[in-house]
């Protein structure tokens, strides 16, 4: 027998999708029973609590859940998210409910012994519910008190090996698509980079003094599996600067119907046969392909890395051989207003492991200088880029305008030259003015 | 700047806000130690790991306050 009556939420499971409401029931069945004799930590009933203030709050539609607090780990700023219930008396078992954010591995790979284990800990110390994987790419732990924050990070750390991840105003927890480790498209490796700016910038991670959150992503090629274009601060994405390789032998394949294009994806409907002209040609955004003679050709200066036509024919095309990737910056995605893409900041810089990845560290780095000076409490990278303008961050980067940069024509007719930009300067004698000008 | 100073500097500037506020942003205390956010970071970790402040998060974004000063669980709009 459930602890609160649920009429609004039971309503929900009625849909055809799987519901999370019969996730957290079955989680609230299995703690009831504790089957395994665990020694719970935080209250038996949580979960049954968690059901009753979210009916609640669909019935008073607003939230009962109060935002932050003074919370964390000693010398972490980020990683646990204080939440607080605001009807303890009704709902003790969530009078705390706060969300520990854990750094998920490069690529998210796991083993499934240290899943067992990162579950078992949350069992025991924490609600059982969990979140894999956050927006943000973390492994979110859903719901446990304050006493055992400190007991939860020591065992994740010195058991497991395992570090929380960002929240607030720090550097979150970067994320990285599958990348060389399974991917064939991918044109650098999404893993060590993300992995080592991880560790490198530890500090900007665990300690928040940023106006507020900045986040990276990284992914291989342009089909930004990650989303990082659109979901952080500055996205990596990998590219290529020569050619697209092109086995023609295949392409033929293709055209014959040899090979199922897209790899078989879409297969669910017959969708008559492979027609190379209105499936690749027609609908290359650029343009720049042809097919003529069982020949194809691409005008590589044109083409702009989309991904469509070698993501439809695998076999037949593969990105170049001299790889790097891409920098965009002041992507943003919040749910209600202002969702932003990420603008082309560097249009290509070599992912070069040998050299520590001198090259993005620099561009990273001075990034964060002006935008840790110039931007206002609560502002993203991506407002502050508005409000001074695309100029001022090429200026603070030190990198010099190109085409790649021009979104449109401009709409200010006027040219503000800089005084160092000026022979003479501003200054001039007004003598000399004087002899040719009477007053 | 000495750690003790900016400490002096630090205490004495939210002491006197105190009745009003009791959550600051990171650019309010570089501005009361007039340090480049870099300079400023060093000591204000210190201070943190001193136990002088605390850091306060919404889960979006981090304040810091004095320890013992303000509550627990407050929302940002409650301060
Ligand atoms: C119908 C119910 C729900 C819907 C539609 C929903 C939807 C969402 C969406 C859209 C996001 C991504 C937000 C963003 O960052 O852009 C999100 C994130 C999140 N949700 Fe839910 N949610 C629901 C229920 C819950 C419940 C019951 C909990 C906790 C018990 C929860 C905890 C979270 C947390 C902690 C995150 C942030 C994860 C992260 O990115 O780190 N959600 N949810
Ligand atoms: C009416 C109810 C709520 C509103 C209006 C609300 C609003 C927000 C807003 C504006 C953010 C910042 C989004 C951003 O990153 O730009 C946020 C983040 C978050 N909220 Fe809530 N929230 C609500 C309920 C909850 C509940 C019930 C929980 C957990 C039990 C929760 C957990 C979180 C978490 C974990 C984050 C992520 C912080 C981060 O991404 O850094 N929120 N919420
Ligand atoms: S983003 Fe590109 S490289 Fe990374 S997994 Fe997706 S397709 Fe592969
Ligand atoms: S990658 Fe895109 S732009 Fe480039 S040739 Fe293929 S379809 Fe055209």
């Amino acid at each position: 027998m459930a602890k609160h009556e649920t009429p609004l939420l039971d309503q929900l499971e009625s849909g055809p999708w799987p519901s999370f409401v019969s996730d957290l029931k079955q989680e609230a069945a299995a703690r009831a029973k504790n089957e395994k004799n665990i020694e719970y930590q935080v209250p038996v009933d949580v979960v049954e609590d968690l059901l009753g203030v979210l009916e609640l709050s669909f019935k008073d539609g607003t939230t009962h859940w109060k935002h932050g607090g003074i919370v964390g780990v000693f010398g972490y700023g980020g990683g646990v998210i204080g939440r607080y219930c605001d009807q303890p008396e009704t709902f003790p078992g969530v009078a705390h409910f706060h969300t520990m954010r854990v750094n998920q591995p490069a690529g998210k790979f796991y083993k499934t012994d240290f899943l067992k284990n990162l579950c078992d800990l949350w069992e025991f110390r924490g609600s059982g519910l969990t979140n894999m994987h956050g927006s943000t790419g973390d492994i979110v732990l859903l719901g446990t008190t304050t006493p055992q924050l400190e007991e939860i990070f020591y065992e994740l750390t010195h058991k497991y090996n395992q570090d929380l991840g960002g929240s607030g105003s720090n550097l979150r927890t970067p994320a990285d698509c599958i990348g060389q480790a399974r991917c064939e498209y991918a044109c650098y490796d999404t893993q060590d980079l993300c992995h080592t700016l991880t560790q490198e910038y530890q500090d900007e991670l665990h300690r928040p003094a940023f106006p507020y959150k900045f986040k990276f992503k990284f992914d291989g090629c342009p089909n930004c599996c990650v989303a990082s274009i659109a979901r952080s601060d500055m996205s990596f994405i990998g590219t290529w600067k020569d050619d697209i390789r092109i086995d023609q032998d295949a392409v033929k394949g293709y055209v014959n119907g040899d090979f199922k294009p897209n790899a078989g994806a879409h297969a669910g409907r017959d969708w008559g046969a492979f027609d190379i002209q209105k499936e690749v040609i027609d609908l290359c955004p650029t343009e720049c392909m042809k097919y003529e003679d069982g020949k194809l050709a691409i005008n590589n200066k044109e083409c702009t890395r989309c991904m469509h036509c070698i993501n439809v024919m695998p076999r037949a095309l593969r990105p170049g051989k001299e790889t790097g990737c891409s920098i965009l910056v002041g992507a943003k995605a919040p749910i209600l207003d202002g969702a932003q893409m990420g603008s082309l900041l560097v249009p290509f810089v070599e992912v070069n492991k040998e050299n520590d990845y001198e090259a993005i560290k620099e561009v990273i780095e001075a990034v964060w200088d002006w935008w840790m000076e110039e931007g206002k409490n609560r502002e993203r990278l991506g407002e502050l880029m508005k409000r001074q303008g695309f100029q001022k961050l090429l200026e603070a980067t030190g990198i010099k305008p190109v085409p790649q940069h021009v979104q449109e024509p401009r709409h200010n007719p006027y040219i503000f030259w800089k005084e160092e930009e000026v022979e003479g300067g501003w200054d001039r004698d007004i003598n000399e003015f004087r002899k040719h000008h009477k007053r | 700047m000495e750690l003790e100073e900016a400490k002096e500097k630090i205490v004495e500037a939210l002491n006197k806000k105190a009745k009003t506020k009791s959550k600051f942003y990171f650019n309010d205390l570089s501005k009361i130690l007039e340090l480049k956010p870099r300079e400023a970071k060093k000591l204000i970790s210190k201070l943190v790991e001193d136990e002088v402040l605390v850091y306060w998060s919404s889960g979006s974004t981090t304040m810091y306050g004095l320890k013992g000063a303000g509550k627990q669980a407050a929302a940002e709009h409650e301060d």
